[in-house]
């Protein structure tokens, strides 16, 4: 037969270069597009969430806060831009948790590629989730009535910095996503993280109008910092220290985090 | 480069679940360009030994190599030399056939263009052509083992791993998995094959270990396996209780081995057939009626029997659950 199975030709190598593990992690990006293409119910968290959520909570929040709903447009579009990505993310982890119970995994496994490229790749498709999320809640957003002061560059580059973020973030919920046993125990612990980290910032309110050490709280989560620079650079295309804070943290986040989901990934092995 | 004549050395492996030893001390010595057998009832451990020398679990005791390297030390270098073709198969559900052999086509390093070539070749091979571009969904049990079997050929692996390769596969599927393990093995593969099924293992092993509860409890040829347990038995059922005694020394008298007796039935190992008719004219003469006569060859069951002096727990769930939660 064809396949007749010979000494293999390759060299044996017990270690994958970076440019393979670059180039496995891609090919497995494209198999979670793939994924995406073939079951597009997978997208509906990610095009219903922005729809909803900006309407709902601008006109339930707006009067009350800013006076008007207009006048709160420019301060909750892109707070509600960072809440609904990040909350996208937390799906990440819920998905690969089932990905991973398949027997498909257990083939990724025996093959002879980078440890990291399964879940990098996973991650990497799932940008394209960001992405949707964030042109939805942007044209809903301007839909309404938001005007963004920072133009399309502004605009643009708060995008990119919210995706980044919320790719960084991802790895915490993969890292969940690879002890926990089941889906919906991924689901439940990330909640958990997810519900303060964005309640306890300044997505809705602004932060004077809180009690001093509820005030504390909201000033060092780094969910705070995101949404600022998110505003600063929406709003006025202005690029303040914020941003910075926010690539640091979510570079920290990273290299905590991705080491640590990988290692546990090869533990189950 | 030449490969050494041991494809698989696995010394005292042993791997625990809790408190349970799922594998306990196993020893395998597999010869490069033959088809090992390892014939089990579920929850033997079959599936766990080839998860530990696939790289897939941990060793918890002993040490096993795949043509001279280390499963613990050198696993990416393992994982070059095999193919693992598993009990539940290991693509992509919501993928189509094409699909998924790219994937792992792409995975091992193939080119984009080799990879639709390599992918396409299988597809063929495995007459899974027409279906390509369908999603798996709609695939047949025995549609989608091909498949998974297509993709652990796709680097030429020289040892493949096939576990319980026919489990629930209807008898043609069954006939044409059977080919394929023997033109592998013609093109110079060694498959190292886990099946429950005594006849299986005697179709295409030129070696089998039968293994019980985590143990090797014999190992050889087929021949020597069965010459072990007499190729056929004998079942005969008694009208008559009072008859027992005698009809029990009437089988060990012919026979030539003691039967195991059951209420009014008695079970022995039959080596020669010709002695049916002599025992059937001394229980005749001996005025011992029959309401039942039967001769069988030996099943899983009476291999086991033979080898464990207990049967086939058919308890198929302690160990697959285990291994899910590991």
């Amino acid at each position: 037969m064809t396949t007749a199975a010979l000494a293999p030709t390759r060299e044996l190598k017990n270690h994958v270069s970076l440019i393979d593990t670059v180039r496995q992690s891609l090919t497995m990006a494209r198999r979670g597009l793939l994924k995406i293409k073939r079951t597009p119910e997978q997208l509906f968290d990610v095009t219903l969430q922005p729809i909803i959520f900006t309407l709902l909570f601008t006109y339930i929040f707006g009067g009350a806060i800013s006076g008007d709903v207009a006048s709160y447009l420019p301060y909750f579009i892109p707070g509600i831009l960072v809440q609904t990505v990040i909350t996208t993310s937390l799906v990440t982890g819920v998905q690969l948790r089932e990905d991973m119970g398949k027997g498909v995994f257990d083939r990724f496994r025996s093959l002879p590629i980078a440890r990291i490229a399964p879940l990098a790749g996973a991650l990497l498709a799932d940008v394209v989730r960001y992405a949707i999320a964030t042109v939805l809640t942007f044209a809903m957003g301007i839909l309404i009535g938001y005007r963004p002061g920072g133009g399309v560059l502004g605009v643009l580059a708060a995008s990119v910095l919210v995706i980044g973020t919320a790719w960084a973030l991802s790895w915490i919920f993969a890292f969940f996503g690879v002890i926990a046993r089941t889906a919906s125990s991924v689901q439940g612990i990330s909640l958990l993280i997810l519900f303060p980290l964005t309640f306890l910032s300044n997505i809705f309110v602004p932060v004077d109008t809180l009690p001093d050490w509820l005030k504390f709280i909201v000033s060092i989560n780094p969910v705070s910092y995101l949404v600022t620079a998110a505003r600063d650079l929406s709003n006025t295309g202005g690029v303040g220290i914020e941003v910075v804070w926010a690539i640091l943290g979510a570079l920290i986040v990273v290299l905590i985090f991705a080491p640590l989901t990988v290692r546990a990934y090869m533990r189950r092995t | 480069m030449t490969l050494p004549t041991l494809a698989v050395e696995a010394t005292g492996l042993v791997k625990t679940f809790g408190d349970q030893r799922a594998v306990d001390g196993i020893d395998l010595h597999v010869t490069a360009g033959t088809v090992y057998g390892v014939l089990g009832p579920n929850g033997a451990g079959k599936t766990t030994v080839i998860r530990m020398l696939a790289t897939l679990l941990k060793l918890d005791g002993g040490s096993a190599r795949i043509f001279g390297h280390d499963v613990v030390k050198e696993p990416q270098i393992v994982r070059q030399l095999i193919g693992v073709t598993g009990q539940y198969a290991s693509v992509d559900e919501t993928l189509s056939a094409t699909e998924n052999l790219m994937i792992f086509a792409r995975l091992l390093g193939y080119s984009g263009s080799a990879a639709r070539k390599k992918s396409a070749e299988l597809l063929e091979e495995f007459g899974l052509t027409e279906a390509s571009r369908k999603p798996l969904k709609n695939f047949s049990g025995g549609m989608r083992r091909r498949l998974d079997l297509a993709a652990s050929l796709l680097a030429s692996p020289p040892l493949i791993f096939l576990d319980e390769p026919t489990t629930g596969l209807d008898p043609r599927t069954r006939l044409q998995m059977w080919d394929t393990v023997r033109r592998l093995v013609a093109g110079g593969s060694t498959v190292l094959l886990t099946t429950q099924y005594l006849d299986e293992a005697d179709q295409l092993a030129d070696r089998i270990a039968v293994i019980d509860l985590g143990k090797v409890v014999a190992e050889g040829t087929a021949d020597e396996l069965k010459a072990s347990v007499g190729t056929s038995s004998l079942h005969v059922t008694l009208t008559n209780e009072a008859d027992l005694d005698e009809a029990t020394r009437a089988l060990a008298r012919v026979l030539g081995s003691t039967p195991v007796v059951s209420g009014v039935r008695l079970t022995a190992p039959l080596t020669d057939a010709d002695r049916v008719a002599d025992l059937l004219i001394d229980l005749r003469t001996a005025g011992i009626h029959l309401t039942e006569f039967s001769v069988s060859k030996p099943s899983l069951d009476e291999v086991f029997l033979a080898l464990t002096g207990h049967g086939v727990e058919n308890d198929d769930s302690s160990e697959d659950q285990k291994e899910i939660a590991a």
